[in-house]
């Protein structure tokens, strides 16, 4: 049988402070992206129109811009969505926008006015057309917040139920790091973050979620099975013992994720993209950030048994395995690495 | 074979066979419209009973709400549901398949046409707000007598007579030659900054404005100090079409009695037809019998006067003249345009008129081709997917793999039948989360695996090792199960359309993974295990 990463045992831990600096450089880096361009909110969100279209030869995108300002579109921004042939023509409500529900009707008209200048009557095809007020824009902003603080919420109080408020939190810190992360992604990406792509948002939140867990509750069971082990060597026994599971479920999700992202379509490219990358992020944040979190949490408020807090780092060798251990744990294997001092 | 895989494969077998049930091509009705006859007609589709988004199938989604552009409503909840009544009537006769018209939240009114090619004409259909109207044009001539005066209001607020062109009346004038009565009002008011834009129509209470003029006009007779001077039960509507009179077009204004005769309120029945003679299109309608005394009586009262149709606030063709008392039936000419336009005004007057006029505050259009499209993308990365997936999970647990994959396929048709059976709609998002929900779903596969694989290292028996597999990775799977379902109810319940597709796929697609990798293949392990009973390595 094939078996990757059987017996594993690597110091996951050790490297915290290196995950956190390359996790704090992404974020920054997606951060400044984000205040210096903002956000790309499609128009579900800002109000406006968007008009996809299919020429039947090619036109320059010059002529379709000239036909748009001449019909009085000026601010409409015009992309090549796909093939040569395809154009996208969006025009958002500005803030100072005076138009009025009824204006990104009156828009998207003068859009197929444009095309019958540009391209000629009959020479296009109107694939799809999105005319949203300003009204039902603004109450999108708000509710996708809701879902993912909403969700933040459940979870925490889930697994407060099913594991003790600790690991909960631990889980949820190391999401809301995703949550950042992606958008960091999604601004460096400078990808258009429509409903669809706050789903994917969600999704990432729940697959991430989902990861936790299973560490979690090896890490759970090994604090019953090893009753010597400090939670240090807990947590890292535990994310080896998990790694075989992580690396086939992560690789098919991927599997399908990267099926997505080149065969189906340029409509759920950017979902396939957050999804890529929340899975990369999901698996990340499950080991260097719940975990460590998780660690801290446990020096700060120390549990019932307080094992977090009595040693932090790897025990020096004499500390002798727990007699249930039937593989060695990382602080008694005869692993060439130095002991960590404890922090 | 022992009882107990015996029933496990019974309620395997039932699963299968309701999934498959629920997934039969079934007939659906639809409603069409007949290209030859115009009419209505019920056909029958054979079709999986899958409902596809209007993202894959293509179709309009529209939201709409009360205009309250033009004045706030002070209910609107309850002009919504009124809405809502005649709304789907007009759909229901428009005639298209599985429409949705439902309210959304307290004032939002949510129509869904599914695969519908003409956007414009169904948007058209909805908006009207075909409010018919019968009055008399003012036939004593009081708004004319009360130009002098709304020229003074107009000369006070200090709005000067843009010179209309002098020869206007001329050429309007002189080159019609057979019904046009002669001017007398312009030139004796010629001065006034209203009059000197209104031409004497045929009849008492017809204007002609020139229609590079109309938007000013319209703008005079909007405000306040001018309807101040309008003399008492005596309002203006423009004419619906514009009249040309020697090579320039005008637009009719009418003054009207304030007061209808009658509303369309009292119309039981509309038809559209070709009138054979004019070869004009034309709606004739039938009133109630209620309708049709107080019409009667009406028009006794008003014989050789001259009667606007009045539909939605402009007025219908030429107000004809009332030769005799009129009874129950009746017709609007629509003049030139085509039969269409009728049958669709016909549509609308028998369904009724909207309580309040709605706009559209989001209108989502996706064309069939690019549903289509859609389609077809989604499924080929789903089959690309599926494929790296079996190749992954076969390749690394070999015939183990092979069960998780035959699980896999059961995953698949619980999924389908899922949504199948009740009744969700699939959107392109949801297809997304279909083929992601794959790569996820051998998750508990890969869980249970692992675990026996630790058992077996551990030197436990195969038999032992298989059972405390299945058992110990069971609490990782329902946890992490759970939590994802908990954020994808979240998704539903905030979410709109197609977010809210996805996330019932997600749901659905988490609830077959677990039947199918917990229970499945731990049968399918149990007669593996059977067959051969002195198996001591496993192939995992």
């Amino acid at each position: 049988m094939i078996r990757f990463f059987a017996n594993a045992n690597y110091d996951f831990i050790k490297w915290r402070r290196w995950a956190f600096s390359l996790t704090g450089a992404i974020m920054v880096v997606g951060l400044g992206f984000l205040v210096t361009r903002g956000i790309n909110y499609s128009i579900e969100f800002t109000g406006g129109t968007l008009v996809q279209i299919e020429l039947a030869h090619r036109v320059p995108t010059g002529n379709i811009r000239a036909a748009l300002d001449n019909v009085g579109l000026k601010g409409a921004d015009i992309q090549n969505f796909g093939s040569d042939t395809s154009y996208v023509v969006r025009a958002r409500l500005g803030a100072a926008a005076t138009q009025g529900e009824a204006g990104t009707q009156a828009v998207a008209d003068a859009v197929g006015r444009a095309l019958d200048q540009s391209a000629g009557p009959g020479q296009y095809r109107i694939e799809r057309r999105e005319a949203v007020g300003p009204k039902v824009g603004r109450e999108l902003q708000g509710k996708a917040l809701v879902a993912i603080l909403l969700s933040f919420v459940v979870t925490l109080i889930y697994l407060a139920v099913r594991f003790e408020w600790r690991f909960g939190l631990a889980a949820v810190i190391a999401t809301a790091h995703d949550v950042v992360a992606t958008i960091a992604f999604i601004s460096v990406l400078h990808l258009e973050v429509s409903l669809v792509v706050v789903g994917a948002v969600l999704t990432v939140v729940g697959y991430s979620l989902n990861d936790t867990i299973i560490i979690f509750d090896r890490v759970r069971e090994n604090l019953r099975k090893y009753r010597r082990q400090n939670l240090y060597e807990i947590l890292n026994l535990s994310i080896n013992e998990t790694l075989p599971r992580s690396v086939l479920t992560h690789g098919t999700t991927i599997a399908t994720t990267l099926a997505l992202l080149i065969l189906a379509g340029e409509v759920i490219r950017p979902f396939a993209w957050v999804m890529s990358f929340g899975i990369f992020t999901g698996t990340f944040s499950s080991i260097y950030i719940a975990a460590p979190v998780l660690l801290w949490i446990e020096k700060r408020w120390p549990g019932q048994d307080a094992r977090g807090a009595r040693t932090f780092g790897v025990r020096a060798p004499a500390g002798a395995s727990a007699p249930e251990a039937t593989r060695p744990a990382p602080a008694t294997s005869s692993s060439p690495r130095a002991p960590q001092p404890a922090r | 074979m022992d009882k107990r895989i015996r029933g496990r494969l019974w309620v395997i077998g039932a699963l299968i066979a309701a999934s498959i049930i629920s997934l039969v091509p079934r007939n659906t009705k639809q409603r069409v419209i007949d290209p030859s006859t115009g009419r209505l007609r019920d056909t029958t589709v054979r079709r999986l009973p899958i409902n596809l988004g209007l993202d894959l199938q293509g179709g309009v989604h529209l939201a709409l709400e009360v205009d309250q552009s033009k004045g706030p409503v002070p209910d609107c909840a309850d002009a919504i549901q009124r809405a809502e009544r005649v709304v789907r009537t007009r759909i229901d006769e428009f005639g298209t398949t599985e429409p949705v018209v439902q309210i959304q939240g307290r004032c939002r009114l949510i129509v869904e046409l599914a695969g519908e090619k003409d956007q414009a004409r169904a948007r058209g259909i909805i908006q009207r707000t075909a409010f018919l109207e019968f009055r008399i044009t003012d036939m004593k001539s009081q708004f004319k007598d009360a130009l002098p005066q709304i020229d003074a209001a107009l000369r006070k607020a200090g709005i000067k007579s843009r010179n209309a062109a002098p020869s206007a009346v001329a050429q309007l004038f002189g080159g019609d030659t057979s019904k046009s009565k002669r001017d007398t009002t312009s030139d004796a008011n010629a001065p006034g900054v209203l009059s000197s834009l209104l031409f004497q129509g045929q009849m008492p209470g017809e204007f002609l404005v020139p229609e590079e003029q109309w938007p000013l006009v319209d703008s005079l007779i909007q405000r306040p100090d001018v309807k101040a001077q309008m003399p008492r039960g005596i309002e203006l509507r423009w004419g619906a079409q514009t009249e040309s009179r020697s090579a320039r077009s005008y637009r009719p204004l009418y003054a009207v009695d304030s007061r209808p005769i009658i509303t369309g309120e009292e119309l039981t029945k509309a038809v559209a037809r070709r009138d054979p003679v004019t070869n004009q299109s034309i709606v004739t309608f039938q009133l109630s019998r209620r309708g049709a005394r107080v019409f009667s009586q009406e028009t006794g009262r008003h014989i050789n006067d001259f009667m606007a149709i009045i539909l939605d606030g402009r007025v219908q063709g030429e107000p004809p003249v009332i030769k005799n008392q009129i009874g129950a039936n009746g017709q609007i000419e629509l003049g030139s345009k085509p039969l269409q336009e009728a049958s669709d005004l016909a549509l609308v007057l028998r369904a009724g008129a909207l309580p309040a006029p709605l706009t559209i505050v989001d209108e989502r259009t996706i064309s069939g081709t690019l549903g289509a499209d859609s389609v077809h993308d989604g499924v080929l990365a789903g089959v690309v997917g599926v494929v790296l997936v079996i190749v992954i999970m076969i390749g690394y647990y070999r015939i183990s793999g092979a069960l998780a994959v035959a699980a896999l396929t059961l995953y698949c048709l619980f999924t389908l039948a899922g949504l199948a059976a009740f009744g969700f709609t699939l959107t392109l998002p949801g297809l997304a989360g279909f083929v992601l929900s794959i790569g996820i779903a051998v998750d508990a596969n890969v869980l249970i695996f692992e675990r026996i694989r630790e058992e077996l290292v551990h030197g436990k028996s195969l038999r032992l090792a298989v059972d405390d597999g299945f058992l110990h990775a069971m609490n990782a799977i329902v946890d992490s199960n759970v939590s994802t379902i908990l954020t994808a109810l979240i998704l539903y319940a905030v979410g709109t359309g197609p977010v809210q597709g996805f996330a019932i796929t997600l749901i659905i697609g988490i609830l077959a993974s677990m039947v199918s990798a917990i229970f499945v293949v731990k049968t399918l392990f149990l007669i593996w295990l059977n067959r051969r009973p002195n198996m001591v390595t496993v192939s995992i």
